[in-house]
């Protein structure tokens, strides 16, 4: 064999299918997605992350958090994700892309050396469990329980008290095994961090993620949403950080 | 039995092509001297820094407050320097080496461009460089196999266009008409680099597309980074130089070039595991890629295996052999496993799981690096002429490595099996997998340190050879340069 134009072009040819079909395809299939009206709350999904989330998104991403926590529910009967309580949605509880689209840069991870957090918003609202996880991950686990997740003190600023100063508002309250006379702030960053966490879920009802039938009733009639408008303007749930909650209960 | 060195003579049957004089072999080495040296020492000292980083993230999980209050350290930090030390900074380093002195000697002709390349390795390193120190300061883009910052992604970009030059130029010059196996390999892995490079950069990096599309763009970047850059260069080392050393020409060209064809087509479609958030189409069509890739796996072991028949070299007669031998083992196993991983059945088990690394592992160190420490230890004495002070070290470094990677890979796909049944057990909580799986990690350190010591010894034997020889032409300079005049009355 020796016709170089020839290999040139099979080689061109097979990669050029490569790339039509995994770079091309998708992106005229799902490239200009926009947020829709949810099934059930009638609100935009998925609502775009609030300035302080959005910041701990790039501390997420800085501290490389996906090498060790996946952010994806696999659908039912793949995995005992659903069952092990990681899914956001009853029904076809699985991720799917429409979850993602505000995300900047998509970190699905593709290990669970920790457990998953797509929906970890769902399971923890609580800022102050948050920021204690991080700081000494060991000291909100059971003391029968071992955590290999790394301390992220680098997050946190330790204080010299003065003579007489209390704690401040912000302070970790920590466990006694902690010297007397010093305090622990967290930094702007760790509460950007957990503003991210607590801003991860995906529990919108949508028309690819139904609910599921559980009866041979007919499904209950919700909201009838309208259809979705080629807008990326974002209304009333934009805002806030905290997980939608359905406003038909 | 003379040595083979060209494609007529390599090629099953010989001749057929028509062939211009041939360059002399030494002006060949001579042109290739500073290049390929270049980038067989930067690729060396890489994947020693590499391991350093490796070790610290491995240690981490030991001691958890191992490093824990400097965040440049912290494991997702550390964990992404590594990975990118080794597959930057060594393995592509490396394997553009291999290429450019494959490609000169099969074309008998000098290395074109030689000084480009230069320019070019050197921006390359300073690329990783830049990009290694941009990921421990926090400025990872957040893309696995694609964490250096653009600044990094834009020098290393440039870098590697005037590297890939002076291969094409040089492939394009060929006295040796007729194109040998390796040849190709190299050509396309050269063409598909930037195609794939600049495509994830632009759509991930600098103007990134929207949502779940990036996880998609990521997966298809790896994939063929993998499966086609690493997999072509190592394919064509490998069907180059296991012929060489046991003097017989390859089985089957045709073989050869029906596996080319079917990775290419085939191997660039894998790489989405099922049950990702993209359309379900694109998975499918994954594991159909994986799948079909088991043909020509099976292709290379059939084509190695005839080309060795009753041909095996003498334990000790050539020591670059077993490594390129176990490379094609681990190419094989890597395949199959991969397929396995691309199916539902077994794919639930080993998503998220331990198995995932114990897999790249195995491509990326078994075959990929092991075939390209193989070709170092053939080419870099015929560079600088002269042979290895302690070639017991190459054996040394043969045990220590093979040694290291079964001691990696092993307990690590068996813990990821287990960890993942027990995931998909709701009744076992998140903590006891994690007990679980500790101690598979715990054995899985012993390997790096293994594969650790075996990249000190490499480097210090290469080093010394250099050293030698450096210090050999040196004083020999010094002496011609300071002889006494002589004075004719």
């Amino acid at each position: 064999m020796n016709s170089g134009p020839l290999l040139f072009l099979g080689t061109f040819f097979a990669l050029a299918v490569s790339w039509l079909g995994f770079a091309l395809a998708p992106q005229l299939q799902i490239g200009d997605q926009n947020a829709v009206m949810a099934e059930d709350s009638g609100q935009y999904y998925p609502a775009m992350r609030a300035g302080m989330a959005r910041q701990g998104e790039q501390v997420y991403r800085a501290n490389g958090c996906y090498y060790c926590h996946s952010q994806q529910v696999r659908p039912r009967g793949f995995g005992g994700d659903v069952e092990r309580g990681w899914g956001g949605r009853s029904g076809r509880v699985q991720s799917v892309d429409q979850d993602y689209l505000y995300d900047l840069p998509v970190m699905l991870g593709d290990q669970r050396v920790g457990p998953d957090l797509a929906n970890y918003g769902l399971r923890q609202n609580n800022e102050t469990n948050i920021l204690l996880h991080l700081y000494d991950p060991q000291s909100t686990m059971p003391k029968s329980e071992k955590s290999v997740m790394p301390p992220y003190r680098f997050l946190f600023e330790i204080r010299k008290l003065k003579f007489g100063e209390t704690n401040s508002e912000d302070a970790l309250k920590l466990s006694d095994k902690f010297p007397a006379g010093y305090e622990v702030v967290p930094t702007e960053n760790a509460h950007a961090l957990a503003a991210y966490l607590m801003s991860l879920h995906s529990d919108s009802i949508l028309f690819e993620a139904p609910p599921r039938k559980t009866t041979n009733a007919p499904p209950v009639k919700t909201t009838k949403a309208p259809p979705a408008q080629a807008t990326n303007v974002v209304p009333a749930a934009g805002g806030t950080n905290k997980p939608a909650t359905p406003s038909a209960k | 039995m003379s040595e083979i060195s060209s494609p007529s003579q390599l090629n099953p049957g010989g001749g057929g092509g028509q062939a211009d004089a041939p360059e002399p072999v030494l002006e060949i080495e001579a042109s290739c001297r500073a290049p390929v040296l270049l980038l067989f020492v930067s690729a060396l000292v890489w994947l020693l820094v590499g391991s350093v980083f490796g070790m610290i993230a491995a240690i981490k999980f030991h001691g958890t407050n191992f490093l824990a209050d400097c965040s440049w350290l912290t494991y997702g930090r550390v964990h992404p320097a590594h990975l990118n030390a080794l597959v930057y900074g060594f393995a592509a380093q490396a394997g553009l080496g291999v290429a450019l002195w494959m490609v000169a000697h099969l074309g008998r002709t000098r290395l074109a461009f030689a000084p480009a390349i230069i320019v070019g390795a050197k921006l390359w390193n300073l690329g990783v460089a830049l990009g290694i120190l941009g990921i421990l300061y926090g400025e990872s883009t957040g893309y696995e196999w694609l964490e250096m910052p653009r600044y990094a992604s834009a020098t290393l970009f440039c870098g590697y266009t005037l590297i890939a030059l002076g291969g094409l130029v040089t492939l394009h010059k060929r006295r040796e008409r007729q194109l040998y196996i390796s040849q190709i390999f190299v050509l396309a892995a050269l063409f598909w680099f930037p195609w794939i490079y600049s495509t994830a950069s632009l759509l991930l990096v600098v103007k990134p597309v929207r949502g779940a599309l990036q996880a998609g763009l990521d997966y298809w970047y790896a994939n063929n980074l993998m499966n086609i850059w690493f997999g072509f260069i190592g394919l064509a080392a490998a069907f180059y130089f296991i012929p060489k050393i046991v003097k017989r020409p390859l089985y089957s060209q045709y073989i050869g070039i029906f596996i080319f064809a079917t990775l290419a087509f085939f191997g660039s479609w894998g790489g989405i595991p099922e049950g990702t958030p993209l359309p379900a189409w694109m998975s499918a069509m994954s594991t159909m890629g994986a799948v079909v890739m088991v043909v020509p796996i099976l292709g290379v072991a059939y084509n190695v295996l005839r080309t060795l028949m009753c041909a095996l070299p003498k334990w000790g007669e050539s020591r670059s052999f077993s490594f390129f031998h176990f490379g094609v083992k681990c190419y094989v196993l890597a395949g199959l496993a991969g397929a396995l991983m691309a199916t539902i059945r077994f794919g639930k088990i080993t998503n998220f799981t331990w198995f995932v690394p114990a897999h790249t592992q195995l491509f990326l160190y078994g075959f990929f690096a092991m075939t390209m420490f193989g070709a170092i230890y053939y080419i870099v004495p015929r560079l600088v002429g002269a042979e290895f002070l302690k070639p017991g070290l190459i054996t040394l470094h043969l045990f220590l490595a093979g040694g290291g990677i079964l001691l990696y890979v092993a307990p690590l796909a068996i813990g990821g099996v287990k960890q993942g049944m027990m995931l998909n057990d709701p009744t076992k909580s998140f903590s006891e997998i994690t007990a679980s799986s500790l101690m598979f990690l715990r054995i899985s350190t012993m390997g790096d340190a293994l594969m650790v010591l075996g990249h000190l010894v490499m480097f210090l034997n290469v080093a010394g050879l250099l050293v030698s020889v450096g210090r050999k032409c040196a004083t020999a300079a010094w002496v011609g340069h300071t002889k006494p005049v002589e004075v004719t009355p």
